[in-house]
């Protein structure tokens, strides 16, 4: 596998392989030299069509530790806002010779058309597509539910999680409820009917409207950000109905077991789907997924660059 | 001067050759022992009646980057085609007497094919008010089909008023069943595969809402409609009804949506980008099964060439359609004569006598036989090719049958006892 | 590699603990019973051998003796030549390693390149004193100007075979075997 563009890409032992080389890189973030010389020599653009700060600052933090050449590149604002110009854009990394390109795009799929449309011959990896996917984000939930419900070992079997919020616009829902199937976690999807795609029944996860039963005993919780728009577009009635009746508020976390935990991709809407109650809490673990971003990340890169051949995909 | 097309087989049936002078068939006689003045040697090959085909785009005013009314009609010639109907969504749009002649003109000069030019429904599809649609029927270009294709006649008391105007000259709308509300920002086949891609769903309710509204509307008012590339099952369901219940409808279906499905959509191609969307295998034998049974009256194209920028690009931001011309023929032998679903004579009516008379052209799709015009397409049903996108007569690329192997080649096309093809290749 | 069944062994497992035990005795006496001794096993065997070594250490010196691990993947001169490989464990023993005396603790030494790599590996982490290495075995055919501080045995080979180190900590029994290279 020489790209990372969707999560049901990875194999269970895939997948096991960057949570376990993520949890080794993770302690030399801890130690004062934080640079390993394994990816000397080689470029990585971050190609970010979008703007995301936060993603874009995580996989710039892992390639640097990891000692490679990075370069950001913002499309956002600038010309290059139309269709054709990520072939051009594409063009002009293969002529830096960029050995790998990290993309963040509006449109679903961009990624997939980078690695595969024969305009360069980079590794692609998918740091957020549309409406699709966001698998970096995934690992690094993977890895922060592994750590603190599995004690940062083996699979997720049994560990039930559930997902709340927009589901239909969510390419972090997409991305975990493939990956942590995988790793054979028990997913349940909760939000309002008109924020599921039609064919959601098709995935790995159960389904539900009620947000009380969904999180009644759940090991972990975690909140997809909704955006105020939504409104506009009759998704939802309005902001204070959809909050009292899909947000995480300290009321419903009373109800939370002793050990769930409370998760948010971010950037959160506090207020909206999350009480700035409850993403202060002691079972918030929001900050350290941020952290373990960029371990997995780290990860992911080294996997794929490191070596002759990418460490992911065909172990035997 | 007379010629002799000889050793051919009408409609697969006994070989015979067919005598023509002036254009017409003046004898069909056992093959072998035709006279006249030249001859064209067959190896007992079909033919039909040239193709007509009632959904095509030329692009031409406006995008000859794409395609212009001359390679256009090169293509449909190499297709098997000897009739064609350019849609009205060219810039400027074909909705004036002017344009429609225009286009009606340029089509006569190249000579490949005839080209009958669909006018607009709304003034430059714009869905406000009628275009001139007396002036474009009464205009040199004769025009019978109206359409505002690539849009939808969304607003219904706009449609009703057109399936009741054109009625004045035999005319007929033939509708892009699209709810526009329901389709916003639409991407793909809404189902398991857009919730997995994370595409924008257009769901198969936007289509069949439009044409259960139209064929009640027609109905009502007693008129003909006739529905553009039918995709989905449902729709299938609707115009039985409606034919059952004895409403002047016709629907057509695409190749494309004969033989591919949304799972080509996983690639993120843009060249399997297309309006309506490619939809799944329940749908496509819905629409092969009706297109057996006659639900389905003819196949037309939808070829919709657009320029290698349009589809070399991120799926979101391409243009939707897909080549057609050049390949229609092959995917009707590989989906329903191949697999026992319709009879040559079936083929003929389905992709040239049907699409003639919805138009209302005269002297297109008419039999094969003595005193009928020599439109001819002679297809080797047996003969298997390899699409190159780069040896197409379009403009375009847009083919989503790039690099497949396709069961039939036309070997041979005649416009009124004119060879426009031979050996397969353009006079 | 070769099928452990066509090796000869030339240590058996009391011959090992021997060399072993002969280590610890070594480093006790060359490093003059220094009290700041941190031993750094390179995954996978070394960690066993290490962890052996400051067992015996810890008898001869009347103390606990720090035991870690040290992955040296990431700073392999063959990263790039080879596909990319999963990470091993890093351990560093609470206390760390600046100011100490660090033993680098292998089964092998071979072409030198593995201690390059683990000298690396160490500058990242800290200043030690002091650097020694201690090996099982010296197979001799270096590429690098290095040596062992402490060797179990000097092993003379070809490089026509390969050498195994088995410890019953990951194999059947301990032993050290000697076989052809198979293509
Ligand atoms: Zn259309």
């Amino acid at each position: 596998m020489r790209h990372l563009l969707s999560t049901a890409d990875l194999t269970r032992d895939d997948a096991l392989l960057i949570l376990d080389t993520a949890a080794e890189l993770a302690r030399i973030s801890d130690r004062p030299m934080k640079k390993l010389p394994t990816l000397r020599g080689r470029t990585v653009v971050n190609l970010f069509f979008e703007d995301s700060t936060r993603t874009r600052i995580s996989f710039e933090a892992a390639a640097k530790r990891l000692s490679a050449d990075v370069i950001n590149f913002s499309a956002k604002g600038s010309s290059v806002s139309k269709g054709e110009s990520l072939k051009d854009t594409a063009l002009t990394l293969q002529a830096m010779g960029a050995d790998a390109v990290v993309i963040r795009h509006g449109a679903s799929g961009a990624p997939h058309r980078l690695a595969n449309a024969g305009w360069i011959e980079s590794t692609v990896i998918n740091a957020g597509d549309g409406t699709h996917e966001h698998p970096t984000q995934a690992l690094l939930d993977a890895f922060t539910l592994r750590r603190h419900l599995r004690d940062g070992e083996g699979d997720l079997t049994g560990v039930r999680v559930t997902i709340v919020g927009d589901v239909l616009h969510s390419r972090v829902a997409r991305s975990n409820v493939l990956l942590l199937h995988t790793l054979g976690a028990d997913v349940t999807l909760c939000a309002p009917p008109t924020l599921l795609p039609v064919g959601v029944d098709t995935w790995p996860c159960t389904v539900s409207y009620d947000l009380d039963a969904a999180i009644a005993d759940a090991d972990a919780v975690m909140m997809l950000r909704v955006q105020l728009e939504r409104m506009n577009a009759a998704y939802f009635p309005s902001a204070a109905e959809y909050s009292r009746r899909y947000g995480l508020d300290a009321q419903r976390m009373a109800t939370l077991a002793p050990h769930t935990i409370v998760m948010h991709p971010g950037p959160m809407n506090r207020g909206m789907e999350i009480a700035a109650d409850v993403a202060d809490s002691e079972r918030s673990v929001i900050v350290e997924q941020v952290s373990n971003g960029v371990s997995v990340r780290m990860a992911v890169m080294y996997l794929l660059l490191g070596g002759a051949e990418s460490g992911i995909g065909g172990i035997a | 001067m007379s010629i002799v097309i000889r050793n051919v087989r009408p409609y697969g049936e006994d070989a015979v050759d067919l005598v023509v002078k002036h254009g017409v068939i003046i004898d069909i006689v056992p093959a072998g022992t035709g006279t006249a003045n030249a001859e064209y040697r067959f190896d007992g090959e079909v033919v039909l009646p040239g193709l007509v085909d009632l959904h095509t785009h030329l692009r031409e005013p406006g995008r000859e980057d794409a395609e212009t009314i001359r390679s256009g009609t090169q293509a449909a010639a190499l297709g098997g085609f000897t009739c064609v109907h350019a849609m009205a969504n060219t810039e400027p749009v074909a909705d004036t007497a002017g344009d429609v002649e225009l286009v009606w003109r340029k089509g006569a000069e190249a000579g490949y094919c005839d080209v009958r030019p669909v006018g607009a429904v709304t003034a430059g599809l714009r869905g406000e008010r009628l275009a001139e649609l007396g002036a474009m029927a009464d205009s040199a270009a004769q025009v019978r089909v109206f359409s505002d294709d690539g849009k939808c006649v969304s607003d219904a008391l706009l449609m009703r008023r057109a399936l009741e105007y054109v009625k004045a000259f035999d005319g007929v709308v033939a509708q892009h069943s699209q709810e526009p509300r329901l389709t916003d920002g639409a991407q793909m086949n809404e189902g398991a595969m857009s919730a997995r891609l994370g595409l924008a769903g257009w769901p198969a309710v936007a289509e069949e809402a439009i044409i259960a509204r139209d064929v009640l509307l027609a109905e009502h008012v007693g008129s003909r409609l006739h529905v553009c590339h039918l995709s989905t099952a449902g729709s299938v369901e609707i115009i039985r009804w409606a034919k059952a219940r004895g409403i002047d409808v016709t629907a057509e279906a695409t190749p494309h949506h004969l033989a591919l499905t949304e799972d080509l959509v996983a690639t993120y191609d843009p060249v399997f980008k297309v309006n309506p969307p490619l939809r799944t295998e329940a749908d496509v034998e819905a629409l092969r099964a009706a297109l057996a049974d006659g639900t389905i009256d003819i196949v037309a194209t939808d070829h919709a060439p657009h320029p290698r920028e349009a589809k070399d690009c991120e799926w979101a931001a391409a243009a939707m359609g897909m080549l057609g011309l050049e390949t229609a023929l092959s995917v009707v032998i590989e989906t329903m004569v191949d697999t026992g679903r319709l009879t040559w004579r079936e083929v003929a009516e389905r992709m040239s006598t049907a699409p003639a008379r919805i138009g209302r052209v005269a002297d297109q799709g008419r039999p094969i036989a003595v005193g009928e015009p020599a439109n001819l397409c002679i297809v080797d049903p047996r003969t298997d090719w390899v699409v190159d996108p780069a040896r197409l007569a379009s403009r375009s690329r847009n083919t989503p049958f790039a690099a497949r192997t396709m069961r039939g080649r036309v070997v041979a096309t005649f416009l009124r006892g004119q060879a426009t093809v031979l050996n397969g290749v353009l006079q | 590699m070769s099928d452990a069944s066509e090796m000869r062994a030339v240590l058996e497992a009391a011959d090992v603990a021997r060399a072993l035990s002969r280590i610890a005795h070594e480093i006790d006496e060359r490093t003059k019973g220094a009290d700041d001794i941190v031993l750094l096993g390179v995954p996978t065997r070394g960690v066993a051998l290490a962890r052996r070594i400051g067992a015996r250490l810890a008898e001869i010196q009347g103390h606990p003796i720090p035991v870690g691990s040290l992955d040296i993947t990431m700073y392999r001169d063959d990263l790039r030549l080879k596909k990319a490989r999963a990470l091993l464990h890093t351990e560093i023993p609470t206390g760390g390693i600046d100011g100490r005396l660090v033993v680098l603790v292998d089964d092998v030494l071979f072409s030198g390149r593995t201690v390059r790599a683990a000298l690396d590996a160490l500058g990242d982490i800290g200043r030690p004193r002091m650097v020694q290495l201690a090996v099982l075995v010296d197979r001799g055919h270096r590429e690098l100007p290095i040596r062992a501080d402490y060797v179990g045995k000097n092993l003379p080979t070809s490089l026509r075979e390969t050498v195994r180190v088995q410890l019953a900590e990951h194999d059947a029994e301990d032993a050290v075997l000697v076989g052809a290279v198979t293509a």
